[in-house]
C-alpha cells in the first residue's frame, strides 16, 4: 500500500511539470502587456518599464521564462508578483480561505446528500424520491452564480439570516458560499447513492440477510449501505480536490480572499508567476485528493488491494 | 382450470403431523408481460431427519417455492396466491411479520446456490456468521465470533480460527459454500433449505458439500429440502423426492421408487436421458422440445407438448396429482400406464 502511494506521489511530478507550463504557456499567450496592464492610464517612465521587464523576465523567449521559473521552484521560490509579494506568502494566507470554504461545502454535500440519497434510494417511486429526482436536476441546472445572488438576496437582504460577504462571522460565514459551491456536488452524491442503492439492493447478498432472518433496518441500513457507501465516499473523497479549485465564482459572488479570487485577479493582471503557482499547487491538491479516494476506495472494499 | 390440482390431504396426514408442510402452494408474478404462474398448488412434507429433494429444470418453480417458504420473495412482483406453509402445524404466511422474520434462521435456514454473490463481500465471513447470534440471541460480539470459528470448525473449513477475519473472497468455492453452510446451520434450525448447493461447483467438492450436509443432519436430526436439477445429487442424498415442472410438482415418492419405476412420463424422459456406462455407445434419448414459458403454460396437462403419451384428453384436462401407490403421487391421466411400462 504504502509502495503504491509512493508511485502515485513520483507520477504526479510528471503531470504537475506538463501543467504548469501549459498553464505558464497560456498566460504568455495572453493578449496584452502586463507592465502596461499594470500602469493603467498614467503612462509610466520608460526606465521603469524596462526594469519591470528586466526584473520580470518579460523579454525573453516563453521557455527561458519558464526554465528560470522552474529553476527558482526547485529552489523553494514560488517567485513574486508585481507588487513585490512573494507568491508563496499569497498562497499561505489564502488556502486557509479556500480550504475552510471546500470543507463546509463537503460536509454540506455529504450530509443533505447522503440522507437524500438514502431516502430516494429505498423509497424508489416514492413521493420523496421524486422530490429529490427533481430537485437534484433542477440544483445542477443552475449556474453558481445565479444561485448565488439568489441566495444573497434571498437570505441575506431580504431575510438576513446570512451574511452576504466577506469572512468575518468566522465559520457562520462559510455556510452560504459553502452551501453554493456544494449544490451540483450535494445533487450527484443524492443520485449516485440512490442509483448505487438500488442496484445493490438486487443483490443475492440482500436475498441472504433476510433468510437469515435480520431485521429490515439492518438488511438495508447495514448490509446494503455498506456496499452502496463506497462508490459515494470514493467520490466525495476526490470531490473536495475539484471543490478547492472550483471555487472562483463562489469567492467571487461572496467576496471571499481564498485562491480562487487570487487566481482571477492574477489572470487579470497577467500575472503569470501568480497563476502558474496557485494552478500548479491547486492541481497538486486535487491528485493528493484523488489519490486519497482510492486509498479510501481500498480501505472500504476488501476485494481492493493495490501492489 | 380453477379446480384444486391436489386432492385435499396431499400434504399426507392431519396438520401438525409433520415438521414442515407445504400445502396447495401459488406464486404469481406480476409482470408487464402478464401474470407469471411461478407455483402452482404445490404440496409437499418433510419430516424431522428426511431428505427430500424437489427435482426441476430451472424454471419450473422449485427456487421461488423455496423463497415463498422463506418469506423472502420479491413482492412485489411475486405474490402468494393461496396456500398454507405450517411450521410444526403453524401456518407461516399468516404470522405477524417480526414472527415470521425471527422463525428465519432460528426454525428454517436457507443455503444458496452461488456463495460468493449469496455472502455480503464487505464483511468478514466470521462477522456474517456471527450476525446469527447477534441479531437472534443478542450474543456478545466477542462470544459471537468465537461460535462462528467454532462453526467454521465443524463445516471442516482448515485453521477455521484464523479465518474468522478473512473475507469471502479469499476462499475458494467449496470453502465459502461451507461458510453459507455454517452461517445456516448457526442456530440449529430445524429445517435446511439448500437451493441447489452445489450447483456453482466443481465435482468433486461437490460431493463434499453434500457429504458434510448429510453428516450434520445425522448429528442434529434436521430436515433437509434439496432444491436441484442434478439427477445424480438426488439419487445420492434424499429419501423422497418431488418432480416439478411448469410449476408444479408431477409426481412424487420415495427414491427407489421415483427412479426405478417412474409414474410420470416426465420423470420417465427424465430417467432416460441419463447417460449410462452399460449403454455406452447407444444414443441419449433426451426429452423433446422445451420447457413451456411460464406466463403461457399450455392449457391441460402442461407436459403435454413434449409427451409421448399425449391424447385429447391431456389437451384440455390437466390431471390432478393422485395417489398411485403407497407414497406414491403422480399427475398423469396415464399414471398406472406410465408405472406398469
Amino acid at each position: 500500500m504504502s509502495r503504491y502511494i509512493a508511485r502515485r506521489l513520483l507520477l504526479a511530478i510528471p503531470v504537475l511539470i506538463g501543467a504548469s507550463f501549459f498553464i505558464f504557456f497560456l498566460v504568455y499567450a495572453l493578449p496584452g502587456d502586463p507592465v502596461r496592464a499594470l500602469a493603467g492610464d498614467r503612462p509610466l517612465a520608460p526606465g521603469v518599464i524596462a526594469e519591470l521587464r528586466e526584473r520580470y523576465n518579460l523579454d525573453d523567449p516563453v521557455f527561458v521564462q519558464y526554465l528560470k521559473y522552474v529553476g527558482g521552484l526547485l529552489q523553494g521560490d514560488l517567485g513574486i508578483d508585481f507588487s513585490g509579494r512573494p507568491v508563496s506568502e499569497t498562497i499561505a494566507q489564502r488556502i486557509p480561505v479556500t480550504a475552510q470554504l471546500a470543507l463546509t461545502a463537503l460536509v454540506i454535500e455529504a450530509v443533505i446528500g447522503l440522507i437524500a440519497g438514502i431516502v430516494a434510494g429505498i423509497r424508489r417511486g416514492s413521493y420523496l424520491d421524486n422530490l429529490v429526482l427533481v430537485s437534484t436536476t433542477f440544483l445542477v441546472s443552475i449556474p453558481v452564480f445565479v444561485l448565488g445572488f439568489t441566495l444573497q438576496y434571498f437570505l441575506g437582504v431580504q431575510i438576513p439570516l446570512f451574511p452576504i460577504s466577506g469572512t468575518n462571522e468566522g465559520l457562520y460565514s462559510y455556510l452560504l458560499p459553502g452551501f453554493v459551491l456544494a449544490t451540483a456536488s450535494m445533487a450527484y452524491v443524492a443520485r449516485l447513492l440512490r442509483t448505487s442503492l438500488a442496484e445493490n439492493l438486487r443483490n443475492d447478498y440482500v436475498r441472504t440477510a433476510r433468510a437469515k432472518g435480520l431485521p429490515e433496518r439492518m438488511v438495508i441500513g447495514k448490509h446494503t449501505l455498506r456496499n452502496s457507501l463506497i462508490a459515494v465516499v470514493t467520490f466525495i473523497g476526490a470531490d473536495f480536490g475539484t471543490l478547492m479549485g472550483g471555487a472562483i465564482v463562489t469567492e467571487g459572488v461572496f467576496n471571499l480572499p481564498g485562491v480562487g479570487r487570487a487566481v482571477f485577479d492574477a489572470v487579470r493582471s497577467q500575472e503569470g508567476t501568480v497563476v502558474v503557482g496557485i494552478t500548479t499547487f491547486l492541481i497538486f491538491v486535487y491528485i493528493f485528493f484523488n489519490l486519497v479516494a482510492d486509498v479510501l476506495y481500498a480501505a472500504l472494499d476488501p476485494r481492493i488491494r493495490y501492489e | 382450470m380453477n379446480l384444486p390440482l391436489t386432492e385435499p390431504g396431499a400434504a399426507d396426514g392431519a396438520p401438525g403431523d409433520h415438521l414442515l408442510e407445504v400445502d396447495g402452494l401459488s406464486v404469481e408474478f406480476r409482470t408487464d408481460h402478464g401474470t407469471v404462474r411461478a407455483v402452482r398448488d404445490v404440496s409437499w412434507h418433510l419430516d424431522k431427519g428426511e431428505t427430500l429433494a424437489i427435482l426441476g429444470e430451472s424454471g419450473s418453480g422449485k427456487s421461488v417455492s423455496a423463497q415463498a417458504i422463506m418469506g423472502i420473495l420479491d413482492s412485489p412482483p411475486a405474490r402468494i396466491t393461496s396456500g398454507e406453509i405450517r411450521f410444526n402445524g403453524t401456518d407461516l404466511l399468516t404470522l405477524p411479520a417480526e414472527e415470521q422474520r425471527a422463525m428465519r434462521g432460528e426454525q428454517v435456514s436457507m443455503v444458496f446456490q452461488d456463495a460468493l454473490s449469496a455472502l455480503n463481500p464487505v464483511f468478514t465471513v466470521g462477522s456474517q456468521i456471527a450476525e446469527m447470534f447477534r441479531v437472534h440471541r443478542g450474543t456478545s460480539k466477542k462470544e459471537a465470533m468465537d461460535k462462528a470459528a467454532e462453526l467454521m470448525d465443524r463445516v471442516r473449513i482448515p485453521g477455521a480460527r484464523n479465518r474468522v477475519k478473512d473475507h469471502p473472497h479469499q476462499f475458494s468455492g467449496g470453502m465459502r459454500q461451507r461458510v453459507m453452510i455454517a452461517m445456516a446451520l448457526a442456530l440449529d434450525p430445524a429445517v435446511i433449505i439448500a437451493d441447489e448447493p452445489t450447483t456453482a461447483l466443481d465435482v468433486t467438492v461437490q460431493a463434499q458439500i453434500i457429504d458434510l450436509l448429510l453428516d450434520l443432519q445425522r448429528e442434529n436430526g434436521m430436515g433437509i429440502v434439496l432444491i436441484t436439477h442434478d439427477l445424480g445429487v438426488v439419487a445420492e442424498t434424499a429419501d423422497r423426492v418431488g418432480v416439478m415442472y411448469a410449476g408444479r410438482i408431477v409426481e412424487t415418492g420415495s427414491i427407489e421408487e421415483v427412479f426405478s419405476r417412474p409414474a410420470h412420463p416426465y420423470t420417465a424422459g427424465l430417467m432416460n436421458s441419463i447417460p449410462r456406462v452399460d449403454q455406452i455407445g447407444s444414443r441419449l434419448s433426451p426429452i423433446v422440445g422445451s420447457p413451456p414459458s411460464l406466463a403461457a403454460i399450455p392449457v391441460g396437462c402442461a407436459f403435454h407438448p413434449r409427451c409421448p403419451r399425449a391424447v385429447d384428453l391431456c389437451r384440455s384436462e390437466d390431471p390432478r396429482l393422485v395417489e398411485v401407490g403407497p407414497g406414491r403421487r403422480s399427475a398423469c391421466h396415464f399414471a398406472k400406464d406410465v408405472l406398469d411400462a
